[in-house]
């Protein structure tokens, strides 16, 4: 086997050391979580987590199993890419759907099209309870929002799964605190420290495969609102909206309802690490339709147990 | 150089944590966000955003603080609760913010900022010279190890770019350190956050400082976790043996190299057991390593089947620091309930959990006038020299040797909160 050369002292790269922090995360989940889950949506976030696993745990098994809690309106290529990704790993893989919380009476929604992605939130808890999960891993980044950038690595939710950013245990040098009492949960986040450039940084390096419809691909969309928004059945036109069909990707792949594409031609990964560099719209502004209708809408919406 | 080019690539130096701290309204806020707009780390929309709410509330310029202040309460209230963490990148470095808040209440999160910083940035208005704050976090700043501090001079503008408030300010400021002990890593910078003089661009108001700007103090400090030359410290996370078919007798000890650095062949001992035997092999997933340096997430195979698990503590033979089963310590109590001696608590060293006993408060340290002062009992935000008992040894550095290994945290085990941090003399 090759000796692979070591970067000389203090010169970490800022990738080496953020997936150093990360993989250090995942391994005190595995020390002081009895039973924890990653969170795998066959996005690029929880797409990096896997790498940093395979790097955490190999050559044994992950300490968990994989969880997608689906809201039904996801890309079917996402959710093809997730299912072979996790057989590929050959890794347990536990779906639970917000489809099955609306037939049960658990999510009513408020009409047919409205987003899924805030009731999300209840077939996470119900999920976590049914699991007994005292840890759940998941990919969001402080880069992302104001209310992400206040929350600790590994943050505590009470047994109604809810955040309170008031009283957050204080996170000291790397000594981190996962205990919880029955019924409670952490949720944690290695990726913490990482923007979305680090994000696609590391996956040019690590030659990571991501579901197809991050890279340029045409597709008709109709333009509202300042953003692209795709048209597909759950999202389809309305009355007096001109269809266009125009070379775009996606930079987020959450929910259909909620998730915009950007006007884009990069469909090398190092197109898209160029074009991050030098945007001038957050990951958010540029593809969520659901942020903006307060500055707080995220900070709300974690405090009723959301990711 | 293009933007797109020199920021696609990753950054060479590395990456550095830094903390601001300083008074209310000394304008911390507005530095990172004059530092992020001058290093086009803000993005048009979010700018638009705070452009908006800035009309809103009828002020003439963008309030820059507008960027970090995240939380409902904050904004209702216009103050700085809990850390925020920000990140900018300039292609040669990339770097984590953590915005400390200046209330004398929120000590506990100045010195949680802190103890992940390698850098900090003391803001000093001006107008007001050296205050009780400004002493109070160059202590904390001092008493958590941060190696390097930029004393920060702002709002030169309101004291018409004076050279003489500026060096009369760094007098005071340099008096004082002495007191602390503090002598060498300290710079001065005079600047305007509000107008953007000396923070990212020299600007045209302050032509008589021929010194750096904060940013290229910001460049020129010395990289993250620079612990390659201490003795090596390899806390144990987590044991991998998978037990399969495949790799039947895999026994891979997995953690953090901590600080110093390790190579294959090394002669190690497990701490607290004292036993001895050498690196087989070091790897990174699936990649083995010659050498594994301070700040490297690694697994280690031992070439003896010795007695190791999460907790235990790998170090070089002949470097091993003696384990005890008592603890002198500087604390920062960071709860709200208060603590007297004899109290009980969970205390956890790198991976090692014990049961601990508050045994004895010696003084705790009047920030004010940062003197000793008698200790009764400890209330949120005291600092204080205790003594710990633990029912189990662990293998402690002094926290002046090594920040990682010399530092520890109390856990209440009835609440599970995190209580206290701890240094170790």
């Amino acid at each position: 086997m090759a000796v692979v050369p070591t970067y000389p002292a203090s010169t970490l790269s800022h990738l080496d050391w953020l997936e150093a922090e990360a993989i250090h995360v995942l391994r005190e989940v595995a020390g002081q979580c009895a039973s924890p889950a990653l969170l795998f949506s066959g996005g690029k976030d929880s797409i990096c987590l896997l790498r940093l696993a395979e790097k955490a745990f190999r050559p044994g098994r992950f300490p968990f199993p994989l969880l997608h809690i689906d809201t039904g309106h996801n890309y079917p290529e996402v959710l093809a890419f997730r299912d072979r990704r996790a057989a590929e790993l050959r890794e347990r893989l536990v779906v639970r759907s917000v489809e099955d919380s609306i037939r049960a009476g658990r999510v009513v929604l408020k009409h047919p099209q409205e987003s899924r992605n805030k009731h999300q939130s209840v077939t996470l808890l119900d999920a976590i309870a049914e699991l007994e999960l005292d840890a759940c891993i998941g990919g969001a980044r402080r880069d992302e929002e104001k209310a992400r950038a206040k929350e600790r690595v590994f943050s505590f939710r009470d047994e109604f799964g809810g955040w309170d950013p008031k009283n957050q245990r204080p996170e000291l040098w790397s000594l981190y605190n996962a205990r919880v009492h029955k019924g409670e949960n952490v949720r944690v986040f290695p990726i913490s420290n990482w923007t979305e450039l680090d994000v696609w940084q590391y996956i040019a390096r690590e030659r990571l495969e991501i579901p197809s419809i991050y890279f340029a691909h045409r597709r008709p969309v109709v333009r509202r609102a300042g953003a692209l928004v795709p048209v597909t059945p759950l999202t389809p036109a309305r009355p007096g909206e001109a269809v266009e069909e125009v070379s775009v990707r996606f930079r987020t792949v959450g929910d259909i309802t909620c998730t915009a594409p950007v006007e884009s031609t990069a469909d090398t990964l190092a197109e898209i690490v160029a074009e991050t560099a030098t945007t001038t719209i957050t990951e958010r502004g540029a593809t969520r339709l659901d942020d903006q209708t307060s500055d707080a809408s995220m900070e709300q919406r974690k405090k009723e147990g959301y990711f | 150089m293009l933007a797109a080019e020199r920021l696609s690539a990753p950054a060479a130096d590395g990456l550095l944590r830094f903390l601001t701290c300083g008074s209310v309204d000394d304008g911390k806020s507005t530095l990172i966000g004059r530092l992020l707009l001058d290093t086009r780390s803000i993005l048009a929309d979010a700018l638009h955003a705070i452009e908006r709410t800035s009309r809103r509330r009828g002020l003439e310029a963008v309030d820059l603080s507008l960027l970090t202040d995240g939380l409902q309460a904050e904004r209702e209230q216009g103050i700085t609760i809990d850390v925020a963490h920000r990140y900018f990148s300039t292609g040669t470095r990339k770097y984590i913010i953590a915005d400390a808040p200046g209330h004398e209440q929120y000590t506990r999160n100045m010195v949680t900022a802190a103890s992940t910083a390698d850098l900090a940035v003391i803001l000093v208005d001006a107008r007001k010279g050296v205050l009780t704050q400004t002493r109070r976090h160059s202590y904390l700043a001092h008493l958590v190890g941060i190696p390097h501090l930029v004393v920060a001079v702002n709002k030169m503008d309101l004291v018409g770019y004076s050279p003489d408030v500026f060096e009369r300010i760094r007098a005071d400021y340099l008096a004082f350190a002495a007191k602390l002990g503090i002598r060498d890593g300290v710079h001065f910078v005079p600047l305007s956050a509000l107008a953007g003089d000396m923070v990212v661009e020299r600007g045209a108001n302050l032509p008589w400082y021929q010194g750096p700007t904060l940013l290229e103090l910001l460049e020129e400090a010395p990289p993250a976790r620079d612990a390659s030359q201490g003795r090596f410290r390899f806390p144990v996370q987590w044991v991998c043996r998978p037990q399969t078919l495949e790799h039947h007798d895999f026994r891979g000890y997995t953690g953090r190299v901590e600080s110093g650095e390790v190579r294959p062949g090394d002669a190690v001992q497990v701490l607290p057991s004292g036993q001895t035997t050498r690196v087989k092999q070091l790897l990174l997933h699936d990649a083995p390593l010659a050498r594994a340096c301070a700040g490297q997430s690694v697994t280690i195979l031992l070439e003896d089947a010795v007695d190791v698990s999460r907790g235990d503590l790998l170090v070089r033979a002949g470097e091993a620091p003696e384990p005890t089963r008592k603890l002198d310590a500087t604390l920062c109590w960071l709860s709200e309930r208060p603590a007297q001696a004899g109290r009980r608590v969970l205390l956890r060293h790198g991976t090692r959990e014990v049961r601990a006993t508050l045994a004895e408060l010696a003084y705790r340290v009047d920030l004010a006038e940062l003197a000793e002062a008698p200790a009764a009992a400890l209330g949120m935000n005291d600092i204080a020299r205790v003594s710990l008992r633990l029912a189990q040894p662990v293998a402690a550095d002094r926290y002046a040797d090594s920040r990682a290994t010399g530092a520890f945290i109390l856990i209440d085990e009835a609440t599970n909160d995190t209580v206290a941090a701890g240094m170790i003399l």
